[in-house]
């Protein structure tokens, strides 16, 4: 079985500096990570891996330092990473973003395409559907849970706002991936020292052989209005606790301020 | 020259920190108040290969390097220093001298296993009266046939009782003074090898520390790892290593106690101000930071040397002796800076300030750090 799953480097936190012209995002400065539902969609295809012996591709669309999720991903235990880069790319909104992917991946070979859910720096949840509908590929979004029946057929759960939906979908397919569907493993010791061993094949625009018009700021549709920063917040505490022990740690927390 | 980790020693940076974070924090506190062992985390260690970093990979090893090996401790240390020493040891005191000494046999009997973390690794060679005079070893091992006869004890021995695989040293021939003293690998479960006392200790208290106890422990003949008479060089250079990890581990608790100083003189208000406000408290964290700084380039400096095949023996005394008074001070610094919040459990550096302590006395007392340091220069 052959899994791509697409994944996105994205600015690791709640300031996000925005280029005021253009209204894009300024990425340099700010610490970058591997978005956290491609994360959990990684996982997911890891996972398919370790029972199926599937194999992995991870792929991204970005600046040249994306490599770094790539390498990410590889330590992961992906099995090949490609990096879609070029100047001509540069500024593509959801649609020029799915267009360029789904030109690269018509030429892949593949059983399932997993993409996450939604990015966190621009929170659309819209390359991974456009990229079923430029591949004409069934799709499921906001996958929690997937079983295989290891010939053809994937058995979903999908999460909806009031519960939950159990799909069935044949190969090939793409689904998006939400972080929480899993808790995705770390690098491994061996896998970090391997990972920069291993070749990340790069496709440039003439590789990609698509129309310029449709890719890059060119090919975006979408004008933003005004782009602003949001007020800082201080961080909160968190604990992942069951409803039993979040009870009794919001007792004592309101007793240790005198509030009861 | 260069100063920086090299992208796979970052990325390994950014996975251990990760790791520390979500896995190794939630139960420092924990695991000290109970003095518990935390078999958990070393078998989600071993899953990642945490307990094999600079092992080769033909050996089932990570195939990283000593710098990565040394960012694990510190990482680990800086949340929990615990989690920190039962690596240090099980590596440095354990894996590395069956991989450096260990005929080819034994390396592909022990390491793979040590490597992959389903054998945890351990170091016996201080006896009640052998400590930084470590010659004066009284534990005999007597050749009997195709058998050695193992009798003595050894005291506050890291990872005792969990550890699977034991590096000991024994005299072999009274006469022939620290030439006399053989190195040996004694399995746990092998008849008359047991466990004395657990030591209730001041810091580090999820580690295990106990006395290993060898009554008639027959060893099969080939579990002699090096030469007859080579133990006491096998120790030694066995130690200079482990002083990289130590001196790791000491880094580690000092960066983690001025993290926590800088969050709490950043929200601590008295007279009207955060107390990072005031010249007093931002001149001792100025040369705080400073000292951990310098304690990180000697230590990554000798892991470079140790990687790079040059004798790093004085290199490692100096980070290990630096790097242990500057957790010492650092620590001792940060509990006042919290003034009698920092005295109470509620907040983590009391415990690192305990934990600091012994990296001062533990795999040579800073005095000896200093003995090796002075007579690596008037020779």
């Amino acid at each position: 079985m052959n899994i791509i799953v697409c994944i996105k480097q994205v600015p690791n936190t709640t300031e996000i500096k925005i280029n005021p012209t253009t209204g894009t995002l300024i990425r340099d400065g700010v610490a970058s990570i591997m978005n956290p539902d491609d994360k959990g969609g990684l996982e997911e295809a890891l996972k398919l891996k370790d029972k199926y012996n599937a194999h992995v591709t991870a792929i991204t669309m970005g600046l040249p330092q994306a490599e770094d999720i790539l390498r990410e991903a590889l330590a992961m235990g992906a099995d090949k990473a490609i990096l879609v880069t070029d100047r001509k790319l540069g500024g593509a909104d959801t649609l020029a973003t799915s267009n360029t992917l789904a030109a690269v991946l018509s030429q892949l070979k593949f059983d399932i395409i997993i993409t996450g859910r939604q990015a966190i720096d621009g929170d659309t949840a819209q390359v991974g559907p456009q990229i079923a509908e430029h591949l004409d590929l069934p799709q499921v979004t906001y996958l929690e849970n997937l079983e295989y029946d290891g010939e053809k057929t994937f058995t979903i759960k999908k999460s909806t706002e009031d519960g939950y939906q159990i799909i069935e979908v044949d190969a090939p397919c793409l689904v998006t991936v939400l972080a929480s569907a899993n808790k995705a493993r770390y690098m491994s010791v061996r896998g970090i020292v391997e990972a920069y061993d291993k070749e990340i094949e790069i496709w440039g625009f003439d590789k990609i052989g698509i129309d310029e018009s449709k890719v890059g700021l060119k090919g975006s549709p979408t004008r933003v209005h005004k782009a602003f920063t949001r007020g800082v917040k201080a961080a909160g505490e968190m604990f992942e606790v069951d409803a039993e022990e979040a009870a009794g740690i919001i007792m004592s927390k309101l007793k240790e301020k005198y509030i009861i | 020259m260069d100063f920086n980790l090299n992208k796979k020693q970052k990325l390994f940076q950014q996975m251990i920190r990760d790791f520390a974070e979500k896995e190794v924090k939630p139960l420092a506190a924990e695991i000290d108040e109970q003095e518990r062992f935390p078999i958990e985390t070393v078998e989600k260690m071993a899953k990642t290969g945490i307990m094999g970093i600079p092992v080769p990979a033909q050996y089932g090893g990570a195939g990283g390097d000593n710098i990565m090996y040394s960012i694990a401790v510190e990482e680990l240390s800086r949340v929990c220093a615990t989690t920190g020493v039962i690596v240090s040891a099980h590596t440095s005191l354990c894996l590395v001298p069956v991989l450096e000494h260990g005929s080819e046999d034994q390396k592909q009997k022990y390491i793979p296993k040590l490597a992959s973390g389903e054998y945890i690794g351990a170091f016996g060679l201080t006896e009640p009266n052998a400590g930084t005079d470590a010659a004066a070893q009284q534990t005999m091992a007597v050749a009997d046939g195709d058998k050695w006869i193992l009798n003595g004890n050894k005291i506050f021995i890291t990872n005792a009782g969990y550890a699977h695989v034991y590096v000991i040293f024994a005299m072999t021939d009274k006469s022939q003074g620290i030439k006399g003293i053989s190195a040996f690998i004694v399995e746990k479960g092998t008849p008359g090898f047991s466990f004395g006392k657990k030591e209730l200790k001041m810091g580090i208290r999820g580690s295990a520390t106990a006395e290993l106890i060898f009554e008639n422990c027959i060893l099969p003949k080939e579990n002699l790892l090096g030469k007859i008479g080579g133990g006491y060089a096998i120790a030694m250079k066995t130690l200079d290593g482990g002083r990289i990890g130590i001196a790791s581990q000491a880094l580690g608790i000092a960066q983690g106690a001025m993290d926590e100083t800088v969050k709490y003189v950043k929200e601590r208000k008295q007279f009207g101000k955060n107390i990072g406000k005031f010249q007093n408290t931002q001149f001792q964290i100025a040369d705080l930071a400073t000292k951990i700084h310098a304690s990180r380039l000697l230590v990554r400096s000798a892991a470079f040397k140790k990687d790079n095949n040059i004798p790093y023996s004085d290199a490692a005394s100096m980070c290990k002796l630096f790097a242990a008074e500057t957790a010492m001070e650092v620590t001792t610094k940060a509990v006042q800076f919290h003034g009698g919040y920092g005295y109470t459990r509620e907040y983590p550096v009391e415990r690192m300030m305990r934990d600091a302590k012994i990296t001062e006395i533990y795999e040579g007392t800073s005095e000896v750090q200093r003995m090796v340091i002075a007579g690596a220069l008037l020779k």
